[in-house]
């Protein structure tokens, strides 16, 4: 099952495409460690699933541009020889941002404690409260395009203009539209 | 005509300021765009006559193909008549009817005048997408102008309900004008209407324009929008919702007639929606009570006689049915204006209380009895010459008989209706209808005190509500119609207008014809038709007097026709099937939210993770060949740090200790570092190992606030689903890692960059210069990330402001009781170590516990509490900070052709400045970089950002790499690239974000736990 570089790629790529097992082994054990803390519900868990899976796309995009090589300093390796610098440039970005998002669930994680006593995170209240609505096909708020009640005739009678003062007549107590 | 645009766009946006200056006044000027429509329409007549149609085109979007492309023919000149007239007649109605105290006018003048000109742009457009655009402009617009007191419920609701049902079918028409589009391989209406294409998509398509048109023109079934929109006030329902908007309908439909009126799908549609609304309108225009619903029913039933007359395809047909158009906008904008006097001057538009409004008031009364006998079609006024026309057309039919027959009755049967309520309507609103008076006087007493009293009056509006709802004239209150003022020209003016140009147009039949003529031959079948004021004594003329004597007869029993319908009318009215499909609607989205919104975040997170297992799993393992090429390893070291970084990622799954997880994660971590290292990634190993530093550092930080162990674990069961899901993302993954790179097939763009990056980056790095030059939009995006992340922690933690004051220890010395940092728990020794503390005066002679006798080794030791303090690192921090900045510095200035850069240099600083904060505490901190790290994180992203602006000056292109080689003299040749400045601002972010990380989630968290912890 394993074979050696040998096996010809059919387009001529510049370099071998060809990914070292040892790299796939760690990328399905960190993004199978990740995502089993990543479905938890302890924010710290979730925090330590998420650095995990960050390490393992982080291989990924390793793998993904070939082979093994030099450093990618021109003047220090050949450019043959070279490792692809473009994963480099965007897996050395992924890193530094996953350090962003790192301390900022940390945060997320010291408040929920500041305000909870734990870092837990629970269900959400509102969705809840939408599911219990629904199970009773209850109105979730009142809704004046939904409602049966008045008709058109009723509503005319309800609705006048500002209208300049020409009659006196009983215009006055219409005005306002709501009272009759 | 784009002119005419500019010109209406001017205005409308003008607008709420001459309403200010002007007050109503402003209506007058407001008038002057829709009036010059009608002058520039009425200017080229004679071009238009001889067919020499003006066009005008300016490219927009060209790679859509979308272009500002307009023509006036003939349909388009005739609306724009009518659009132009009406709309300018409208605005000065406007400037005396409303009142000088009426509310929202600012906005209400800017909305109509915008109104008018997309109206202009949608009748003159020639492209199908243009067309949309100005259709669904008025569709806003006409939304705006309903909802206008948007603080009733009813004028709330009215306007919801035209929005959804017009939207919705402008988007159905949409789909039909992209399929006629393509399927034509031209967006130019004319193109299009000249050379139609055929085929079953494009049948599709044109009944999907009918949709569209049905909804606009409001047609069964969705007519019921109409008569809701009267909630308007009344000059809008005049202009919108008789003379111009609702014309947008029976304009598309009259548009692509000549095309597509052979279809028989098409006839269908026409003949079925036309002729049923012709006649559901005027059925339900005999028992309102409501004028302005009377006529709203009215125009409903009017629009489907129009539209059954353009869309049927005969010549004959559609020149009576333009005539019918013109005539329409003319007596049913009148008509609605002499309503609106009625309603101004009486204070009511129920017209069973109404009456000897004509006696009062004789010029609206002209007005209204002019227009209503043009629209029940008496000789000699505009709507009798259509209407004899579509008479002479539909008695000589082109289809099968029986059709035509259904057709012609239907119409008949549809004039009839519009006599009686034509008759109902004028009555009702000025005859003056002795018989009630008397019995009414009795009841205004009553009412009189329902209203002004304000305690116990429910039982007597009980009554009043009782009798208003019983149907019937006697038991409602009429008006005193002594009390009716005058109204001044302003308002009676248009009407008249309007309604006497109905007369005007007719007595001239022959120009009419001349005028129309032309756009009525462009349909496919039929004879053409004539307009005139007398063709001879035949069918049309028996048939004419068959209408009138029916009118007549329903009008005369008129009670008896409002009681049967009473009783009958047992089917759902529209508007109610409507409103229970909203509440359905509202009920199905509860019930899909519940389904999906389950509020369990690893259920979101569980659902998303399946998601990419399945469809983006299935698509890679699809494009396998099955061959699985792959090496065990690049070099064998590899394989001795995965295992390490394995076990690391599996023991950190199974730690019950927080401490003991975040550290194997740290591991794995340092494992991923030395992985890079091995591949030929220097960068990569040296940021990974400095952010896996702060990282470890930053997370012990806060873990030291948290219980040291996981609470207990859920359910078992759950356990195992997890770990399914997991096992499931792990083995996708490395499907994934195995056959994304040999899927391959283009040569990596990554080869050129080593040349490049020397040549045009001027830099040897190449992933510095990836990030700095060739990639550095990505680093922009990447770097305003940070920022955002930074700015969310800082904001989570300092809860009121960005960030707190920078702790100095000058400030210690101000404070009387000087700071402990860290000052629990306490152990047995700190009494001992209290003594390296030795207090003495201050330079101000108080005691202060930071001077000490030797030079301290930090600057803020003294604000630590005694048993925190540690000597030996204390010196370490003071013998190797300044180094580690030079260090930095060193990275970040040869980062271009070594490894380095700014991200590690900016977290090298950072680690520096941890040092110093976990040798000294937060005091330090404040004392090591006495700077708001927000301002950090702004320069750097200017910087970067910024300096690519640079590059612009210079004539290159945004964050292009400008190289410069000086001599400066002692120091040599020094090469200098413009990127080093971004790089010098990505440092900077960097630096703020570690800074930020630190004082929140340190110094911040100490000063809260010193405050007692109840920090909320």
């Amino acid at each position: 099952m394993i074979s050696a570089e040998s096996v010809p790629n059919p387009p001529d790529l510049g370099l071998s495409m060809v990914p070292s097992l040892a790299l796939v082994l760690a990328i399905g054990v960190l993004f199978t460690t990740g995502v089993y803390l990543l479905l938890e519900r302890s924010l710290t868990r979730v925090l330590i699933g998420f650095v995990l899976v960050g390490n393992g796309a982080n291989l990924l995009l390793l793998v993904a541009g070939g082979r093994a090589g030099g450093a990618p300093i021109v003047g220090l390796t050949a450019t043959e020889r070279m490792s692809d610098p473009l994963v480099q440039a965007m897996i050395l970005t992924a890193i530094v941002i996953t350090l962003g998002i790192t301390a900022f669930v940390l945060a997320m994680a010291y408040r929920s404690w500041q305000l909870h006593g734990h870092d837990e995170v629970q269900d959400d209240l509102e969705d809840r409260r939408i599911a219990r609505i629904a199970a009773e096909n209850a109105p979730v708020y009142d809704d004046t395009d939904a409602s049966d009640a008045s008709t058109l005739d009723d509503e005319a009678s309800t609705v006048r203009d500002d209208t300049s003062e020409l009659g006196s007549g009983d215009r006055r107590r219409h005005d306002d539209g709501g009272r009759a | 005509m784009l002119l005419l645009l500019v010109a209406h766009l001017l205005m409308a946006v003008a607008a709420p300021a001459l309403v200010s200056w002007l007050h109503r006044r402003a209506f007058w000027v407001l008038a002057l765009a829709p009036a010059s429509a009608f002058v520039y329409a009425l200017a080229l007549t004679p071009r238009v006559m001889d067919g020499d149609f003006p066009e005008q085109t300016v490219s927009w979007v060209p790679s859509i193909g979308l272009e500002l492309a307009f023509r006036l023919d003939t349909l388009a000149w005739l609306m724009l008549l009518v659009v132009g007239g009406v709309g300018a007649l409208v605005l000065v109605y406007c400037s005396a009817y409303f009142s000088r105290s009426a509310t929202g006018l600012r906005r209400f003048a800017g909305v109509l005048t915008a109104f008018a000109g997309s109206m202009v742009g949608l009748v003159t457009a020639d492209d199908l997408l243009l067309l949309f655009v100005f259709w669904e402009l008025t569709t806003v617009f006409s939304y705006l102008l309903i909802g206008h007191y948007a603080e009733r419920k009813a004028g709330r609701r009215a306007a919801m309900q035209a929005i959804v049902i017009t939207t919705a079918g402008g988007l159905t028409m949409l789909v039909g004008l992209v399929i006629l589009g393509v399927s034509a391989g031209t967006y130019r209406v004319s193109d299009v209407v000249a050379d139609p294409p055929s085929g079953t998509a494009v049948t599709v398509a044109a009944v999907l324009l009918l949709v569209g048109a049905a909804t606009k023109s409001a047609l069964i079934p969705f007519h019921f929008w109409l008569p809701a929109a009267m909630a308007a006030p009344t000059p809008v329902s005049a202009y919108l919702h008789a003379a111009a908007m609702v014309k947008a309908g029976v304009y598309l439909v009259a548009r692509f007639a000549p095309a597509f009126s052979d279809l028989p799908e098409w006839k269908a549609v026409v003949i079925a929606l036309g002729g049923g609304t012709l006649l559901v309108g005027g059925y339900r225009a005999l028992r309102q009570h409501d004028l302005k619903l009377v006529l709203a029913f009215g125009t409903v039933s009017q629009l489907g006689l129009i539209i059954l007359l353009v869309g049927l395809g005969t010549r004959g047909a559609a020149l009576a049915g333009l005539a019918m158009l013109g005539a329409h906008a003319m007596f049913k904008a009148a008509l609605f204006l002499s309503v609106g006097i009625v309603d101004a001057a009486t204070g009511t538009r129920d017209l069973r209380r109404l009456t000897g409004v004509g006696r009062r008031l004789p010029f609206t009364a002209t007005a209204a009895a002019l227009a209503t006998l043009s629209m029940i079609g008496f000789p000699p006024f505009a709507g009798y010459v259509a209407k004899e026309a579509a008479l002479e057309s539909l008695v000589h039919g082109t289809g099968p008989g029986w059709l035509d027959a259904t057709v012609l009755w239907v119409f008949v049967v549809g004039s009839v209706l519009t006599v009686a309520y034509g008759a109902r309507f004028w009555w009702g609103a000025f005859a003056t209808k002795h018989a009630e008076v008397s019995v009414a006087r009795a009841n205004a007493h009553v009412d009189s005190t329902a209203f002004d009293l304000p305690a116990g009056t429910q039982t007597t509006r009980r009554t009043r509500r009782n009798a208003l709802a019983t149907v019937g004239d006697a038991e409602v209150e009429p008006i005193d119609p002594r009390r009716i003022e005058r109204p001044s020209f302003l308002l009676v003016g248009p009407p008249m207008i309007l309604a006497v140009m109905g007369l005007l147009a007719a007595l001239l039949p022959h120009v009419g014809e001349q005028v129309l003529g032309p756009y009525a031959a462009t349909y496919p079948a039929g004879e053409e038709g004539h307009l005139t004021l007398w063709g001879g004594f035949g069918p049309p003329v028996v048939l004419t007097l068959v209408v009138f004597a029916g009118g007549a007869l329903l009008f005369w029993q008129r009670g008896w026709v409002e009681r049967f319908q009473a009783s009958a009318w047992d089917v759902p009215e529209a508007d109610r099937v409507y409103r229970r499909t909203m509440r359905r609607l509202d009920d199905l989205a509860a019930d899909v939210t519940a389904w999906t919104q389950r509020g369990s975040l690893p259920f979101y997170l569980g659902a998303i993770l399946l998601v990419l297992v399945v469809g983006p799993g299935i698509a890679g393992l699809s494009g396998w060949s099955g061959e699985l090429t792959v090496k065990a390893w690049d070099r064998p070291a590899q394989l001795a740090v995965v295992l390490v970084v394995c076990i690391a990622a599996i023991l950190a799954t199974r730690a019950r200790r927080r401490l003991k997880a975040v550290l194997l994660v740290g591991a794995a971590g340092y494992g991923n570092a030395a992985l890079f290292l091995l591949h030929g990634a220097p960068d990569l190993a040296m940021t990974q190992v400095l952010v896996e530093t702060v990282t470890l550092a930053v997370m012990v930080l806060v873990l030291r606030r948290l219980p040291p162990y996981f609470s207990d674990r859920p359910l078992v069961g759950s356990r195992f689903v997890r770990l399914g899901i997991g096992l499931a993302v792990g083995l996708t993954m490395m499907a994934f890692a195995v056959v994304a790179p040999l899927a391959r097939i283009a040569r990596p763009i990554s080869l050129d960059f080593p040349a490049e990056a020397y040549e045009f980056g001027g830099g040897k790095n190449v992933v510095n210069v990836t990030l700095v030059d060739v990639r550095a939009w990505d680093t922009v995006g990447e770097i305003s990330v940070l920022l955002v992340a930074a700015t969310g922690v800082a904001s989570l933690v300092f809860l009121s402001r960005r960030s707190g004051e920078i702790e100095r220890v000058r400030s210690v010395r101000a404070m009387p009781e000087p700071p402990q940092v860290w000052s629990e728990p306490s152990d047995g020794g700190s009494a001992l170590r209290r003594r390296a503390v030795r207090p003495v005066p201050g330079p101000d002679g108080r005691t202060s516990a930071t001077t000490t006798a030797v030079r301290p080794w930090l600057r803020a030791e003294g604000t630590l509490a005694p048993q925190r303090r540690s000597v030996i690192f204390e010196v370490v921090t003071r013998l190797v900070f300044h180094s580690m900045i030079v260090f930095a510095l060193y990275l970040l200035f040869s980062g271009h052709n070594s490894p380095g850069g700014g991200f590690a240099a900016g977290l090298l600083v950072g680690i520096a400045l941890l040092v110093r904060y976990l040798a000294g505490g937060r005091y330090e901190l404040g004392e090591a970089a006495p700077i708001n790290p927000g301002l950090l994180l702004g320069t750097g992203l200017f910087l970067s950002a910024g300096v690519g602006l640079i590059a612009l000056l210079a004539g290159g292109e945004v964050l292009q790499s400008v190289i410069v080689d000086l001599h400066v003299p002692l120091l040599g040749d020094i090469h200098l690239v413009t990127s080093l400045f971004f790089d010098v601002g990505v440092f900077l972010l960097v630096v703020g974000l570690v800074l930020d990380i630190l004082r929140s989630l340190g110094a911040e968290i100490d000063r809260q736990v010193e405050a007692g912890g109840e920090v909320l």
